[in-house]
């Protein structure tokens, strides 16, 4: 039977509370703010974001474990969880693009946001491209593990810092005062009570496939040391 | 939103003159899928697509228990 299942239910539950109320709760309308109702991409957009930023720690935790033990497990680990966190990102831009479409005029604006995400998310592919040009499977360990810390810490400046300190026409830009994802008087109490269900049961979802994807690999790297 | 879209209706069966008319808008409300400017269809959907995709996770995840048993 399935393993460890009470995390799993409780992501089910939490999405489909998300995936429903979150088409029903009121949202606040104020004059002057364009977003209307597609403020309630807060529950679908935003926790792609959020859920790639957790993705992408344990990444890097499993990368430094590996580097200080070389177990091939943590090495699965850091890489699955570097591929999901970086599915995640690309539909995080995607909705944003399509959210833009409507919002800005045009999908891509070059704005300072959508540019940090894009180089983020092209020093992720830099990282699956890296390993995969490397044959020694060892290598192919250690160097994938350092750049991947590399590719970590060049999130913060890309997609917390830089668009921080530029204008940028995603709610909540308001230069160095803003914050980069909503402005937090546009939201109300009733949906932050969707918020952060979304937000936990978005992350769920995706550590659940990426231990699927991670166990499958386990299975595989057995089968090849077996044989 | 409720109440925008009540108002919306009673302002539709006021400015219909014909009884016809004003009889189509209250069958267009008559029940809860067809009310909210039909917001629960997309509900139904997502949730529709929740589901299937559940099923398919969850069905993946007992595959790969059985796989774990037998390797």
């Amino acid at each position: 039977m399935i393993r460890k299942p009470w995390w799993k239910i409780a992501s089910f539950v939490l999405l489909l509370y998300t995936c429903s109320y979150g088409f029903l709760v009121e949202v606040p309308s104020p004059p002057g703010v364009p977003l209307k109702e597609t403020i309630r991409n807060l529950f679908f957009h935003v926790p792609m974001w959020i859920a790639m930023m957790v993705c992408f720690t344990v990444s890097v935790v499993y990368a430094i474990k590996y580097l200080r033990n070389q177990q091939a497990s943590d090495e699965i680990y850091s890489t699955e969880f570097a591929r999901t966190g970086t599915v995640l990102g690309i539909l995080g831009l995607v909705t944003g693009m399509i959210w833009a479409n409507y919002q800005w005029g045009k999908p891509w604006s070059g704005d300072a946001k959508q540019n940090g995400t894009a180089i983020a998310l092209l020093i992720y592919f830099a990282y699956f491209v890296l390993k995969g040009s490397l044959q020694d499977e060892e290598k192919q360990a250690r160097i994938g593990s350092v750049y991947n810390i590399f590719a970590y810490f060049m999130l913060f400046p890309t997609i917390w810092i830089l668009p921080r300190l530029a204008e940028s026409l995603h709610p909540g830009g308001l230069g160095s005062e803003g914050n980069p994802g909503l402005n937090p008087k546009d939201t109300t109490n009733s949906m932050r009570m969707v918020m952060y269900p979304a937000f936990i049961g978005w992350t769920l979802l995706s550590v659940w496939i990426t231990t699927l994807q991670i166990r499958v690999q386990l299975i595989n790297h057995k089968r090849l040391n077996d044989a | 939103m409720h109440k925008g879209i009540k108002m919306l209706n009673l302002l539709l069966l006021l400015a219909s003159s014909s009884a016809v008319k004003a009889q189509e808008a209250v069958a267009e409300n008559a029940d809860l899928m067809r009310s909210n400017g039909k917001i629960y269809v997309v509900v139904a959907v997502v949730v529709t697509i929740l589901l299937g995709l559940f099923a398919y996770v969850f069905n993946l995840d007992r595959k790969i228990s059985k796989l774990e048993k037998n390797s």
